[in-house]
């Protein structure tokens, strides 16, 4: 056994960046045919080391071998003559080229004959089960299909190292079902696979490895089939941390909030059209609208926002009254809070101090008088939410931009918090974020709850809805499934709603 | 080997030296250019730079230049803090001047002020009015803004000249293309009694003291700063995006059509077709120059108007080409520009890979 050489052998990798060490002294092999786990949390310097092994960063210290032979990859065409081919989690591909235009882009010279790629393609699809159709432009395709699209163009060639970077993110729990079967069938041919995720049940599932990053160094390799998912989040997040709580369901009182027949044609041309949408959210229950990337969530929260206006107010009520056409201030006035899914850019303004920042929404509390901007009272507010929220900064002053992305998310959601909203809309709240600060985020809205507010998650994290919400339905193409209550349902059924698998039982019953 | 290498944070020190550097940088170029047409750099720098503000005459026409440059730096500043590019300070400056000149020229025998505060007035609405067309553009249409002010600028030029050519002529003025001289009501007084400054420039450090309460002081300020770095934060919080845009578009229009019109009723004292020589492009400069910062376009501008003085005492008395004004204004933007990098980036020496490679041998 010892005599086998590794696919690729990492030795002693470092990378240091401004402020943070990236990579320091990690180690790791790969055999062939083997599925091999990166775990760790945001900011553990998992995708540094991915691109450090694609080409995209060079280490400063450190050896990569390759079948034995110690290499440099200068760049990610070379690591694809070497037979390594990467996807992405956020996929680069043009939308208005069909599947064979955008496969023969990326891989120019190595696309090999283009007249018979489409054919190519397609045998490749039937073989590891991936139904794809070359001829078809890519904006017609789900998530799901576009995923296929990237991990088709690394196995059209000759591919010995698969990289798939949070693959299963943007999928349905049935997708992900099926993706695992192709990456079983890729690895008994062979192909080493390693598999980027903080899923860890999921790793579980799938790998014969794991390695395990945390601060830039590798704090534990196990056999995920011999470990527990608890034992393996001690090694992502350290002793300290708590790793997961359940919390009471609660059922909610009168209503807050009231969506009735919601239609909206996006602006955009790929965007997905509101269709036909109701829903309530009662005083002191959590609602989560599950759901995967691109089925209506962004229009959705654009026209409970305000940044969107109806011309349809009544399509959204307040208790005093139709909203639909107010603007985000008018509706920040009557108790509505929001947290936008992109921190920096929209929840944040990146070069902006905390301080700055608190007054950003924080504004109608007190924090202005007669025009004037209330220094004191505006600097209070800022250290008080990073006090109350825990969040690390050297102080008040400190650029938004210069915070790591769980602390940002800490000091939005706290800024919303403190003003004591009756409605809080959020949009993936914990995304990108570490466990640690989930934990926090995830205890700040039930904590809120229980004081009564009505608050409304949308979510791609299925597991965290179904931890912190009370009801919860799924948005599929622009159209809302039926809610339950989140104790009567199942992770399967509310898979089948994010697969669109509840008009026909709609038409039914 | 130096490498630039982007900082973890933009650096606030480097904010106050770029400006600095950029000026050291300009007046080297400007020694070896200088030098280059034959001139002695030493002479040549000082009629430019030291000679034109040796007496108190020197000081008071260099605060003349600086009044226009100020009034329209400082609204240009409130509307580029806001991120929208209003580069027609120069024509809502003109339309500040033909507007006030026609209102001034129908009192010809005035003797009261309050002739002086019609025709101010008037010149202020002009140049709002001009500002505004590109905001009704923008808000209605989504047009660039930068696009519809740059050509308003050729309109507003166009229709001066037919103005000084056409209706507004003096007959009396054996047929040259100015209008007659205004009367003493509808002619700003000056602050002191020798020299030119006129409360013109009294008017600018009045503005200067309101913009600074306006972007530092209130909310909303605030909300154009947050326009001008994220628009989307802006849009995410509810502010009022179109009002901001007219709103700065209105306050810069109207301080550049203030600058307009104090330039005929005071040191010019009739309209002429050349009003202005460029005042509305150079406080484009000034205001960055100034970092935006009312302080500091209040000192960019007195820079600035010591090269135009300058520039027009070197062609005086060594001969220098005209254009070289210009040419000193460009290589301050250039360098200043080209300075800024050092706000975002360090300079840092690397050692050569191979000696490292030996040392650590």
């Amino acid at each position: 056994m010892t005599a086998t050489t590794p696919r690729l052998a990492l030795q002693g990798i470092r990378k240091q960046y401004p402020g943070t060490l990236a990579n320091d002294d990690i180690h790791l092999a790969i055999d062939s045919g083997e599925i091999h786990a990166l775990l760790g949390e945001n900011g553990a310097g998992k995708s540094t080391l991915m691109k450090i092994i694609y080409g995209v960063v060079k280490p400063d210290a450190g050896t990569l071998s390759w079948e034995g032979k110690t290499i440099q990859i200068k760049d990610p065409a070379q690591a694809r003559s070497l037979g390594i081919g990467m996807v992405f989690q956020h996929f680069s591909l043009f939308e208005t080229l069909t599947v064979s235009e955008n496969i023969a882009l990326a891989l120019g010279d190595q696309a090999g004959d283009l007249k018979t790629l489409p054919t190519r393609i397609r045998d490749i699809s039937q073989r590891y089960g991936m139904a794809l159709e070359p001829d078809r432009p890519v904006h017609s395709l789900s998530i799901g299909e576009r995923q296929r699209v990237e991990i088709v163009r690394c196995l059209v060639q000759n591919i010995k190292l698969l990289i798939l970077d949070e693959p299963t993110s943007v999928l349905t729990p049935q997708e992900v079902k099926t993706l695992f079967i192709t990456l079983r069938q890729l690895a008994s041919e062979g192909c080493s696979i390693l598999f980027i995720s903080h899923k860890l049940y999921e790793v579980k599932e799938l790998c014969h490895k794991a390695t395990i990053l945390r601060h830039g160094r590798v704090s534990g390799e196990c056999v995920p089939s011999q470990e527990s998912t608890l034992s393996m989040a001690k090694m992502m997040v350290g002793d300290e941390t708590p790793v997961s709580n359940t919390y009471e369901k609660k059922q909610g009182s009168e209503v807050f909030l009231t969506v009735t027949h919601l239609n909206l044609t996006s602006s955009d041309p790929f965007g997905t059209s509101l269709k036909n949408l109701s829903l309530q959210v009662r005083r002191g229950e959590i609602v989560g609208i599950a759901g995967v990337a691109g089925n209506g969530q962004e229009e959705l929260l654009a026209a409970l926002s305000g940044e969107v206006l109806l011309k349809t107010a009544d399509s959204i009520r307040f208790p005093d009254g139709a909203v639909g056409d107010l603007n985000p201030a008018e509706r920040r006035k009557r108790g509505m809070a929001f947290v936008p899914e992109d921190r920096l850019g929209r929840g944040a303004v990146p070069d902006m101090s905390l301080t700055e920042n608190g007054l950003l929404t924080g504004f109608l509390h007190g924090l202005v008088k007669g025009g004037v901007v209330l220094h004191g009272k505006t600097k209070q507010f800022a250290e008080q939410i990073i006090q109350d929220y825990k969040v690390k900064t050297p102080n008040s002053s400190a650029h938004a931009a210069s915070l790591s992305g769980g602390n940002l998310q800490k000091f939005i959601i706290g800024r919303e918090i403190l003003q004591n909203p009756q409605l809080l809309v959020a949009s993936h709240p914990t995304w990108g974020v570490d466990i640690g600060a989930a934990t926090a985020i995830h205890q700040a809205l039930i904590h809120l709850r229980d004081a009564g507010a009505a608050i409304l998650v949308i979510s791609e994290d299925t597991d965290e809805l179904f931890q912190i919400s009370d009801r919860i339905g799924a948005i599929f193409d622009g159209q809302l499934s039926p809610f339950k209550p989140t104790a009567q349902t199942t992770i399967d059924e509310v898979g089948q709603w994010m697969a669109g698998v509840f008009n026909t039982e709609e038409a039914l019953a | 080997m130096i490498k630039l290498q982007p900082r973890r944070e933009p650096s606030e020190l480097m904010v106050y030296i770029s400006p600095i550097l950029a000026g050291i940088l300009t007046l080297m170029t400007g020694a070896i250019l200088f030098a280059v047409l034959g001139y002695n750099s030493f002479t040549a720098l000082y009629t430019f730079l030291v000679a034109p503000i040796q007496d108190s005459q020197g000081i008071s026409e260099l605060l003349v230049k600086a009044s226009p440059i100020l009034m329209c730096a400082i609204g240009l500043a409130v509307a580029y803090r806001a991120n929208v590019w209003n580069i027609g300070a120069e024509g809502q400056l003109l339309m500040g001047a033909l507007v006030g000149s026609a209102v001034a020229l129908q009192f010809p025998d005035s003797e009261s002020k309050s002739t002086l505060i019609l025709v101010l007035i008037s010149g202020v609405l002009a140049g709002m009015a001009w500002a505004g067309i590109a905001a009704f553009l923008k808000t209605k249409f989504n047009t660039n803004e930068i696009l519809t002010t740059i050509m308003l600028n050729y309109i507003a030029l166009n229709l001066l000249q037919y103005a000084v050519h056409g209706p507004l002529k003096d007959p009396d003025g054996y047929s040259f293309p100015e209008s007659a001289p205004f009367s003493a009501g509808a002619t700003l007084p000056t602050l002191l009694e020798d020299g030119r400054v006129h409360i013109g420039f009294a008017l600018a450090v009045i503005a200067v003291l309101i913009i600074w309460f306006l972007v530092s002081k209130s909310f909303l300020g605030f909300q154009m700063k947050v326009m001008g770095m994220d628009e989307r934060a802006a849009k995410f919080a509810g502010y009022p995006e179109k009002k901001l845009t007219w709103l700065v578009l209105l306050i810069s229009g109207g301080l550049a059509g203030l600058a307009g019109v104090c330039e005929v009723t005071g040191p010019i004292g009739q309209l002429v077709p050349n009003v202005s020589p460029g005042y509305g492009y150079a406080a484009i400069i000034v205001a960055f120059l100034g970092r935006l910062h009312p302080v500091g376009i209040l000192i960019a501008s007195l820079l600035m108007a010591l090269i135009y003085l300058g520039g027009e005492l070197a062609q005086i008395k060594l001969g220098t080409p005209a254009a070289l004004t210009l040419l000193f204004q460009g290589m301050l933007l250039f360098y200043l520009l080209a300075c800024d990098v050092l706000i975002r980036y360090q300079l840092i020496k690397v050692p050569h890979s191979s000696t490292q490679a030996q040392g650590a041998n």
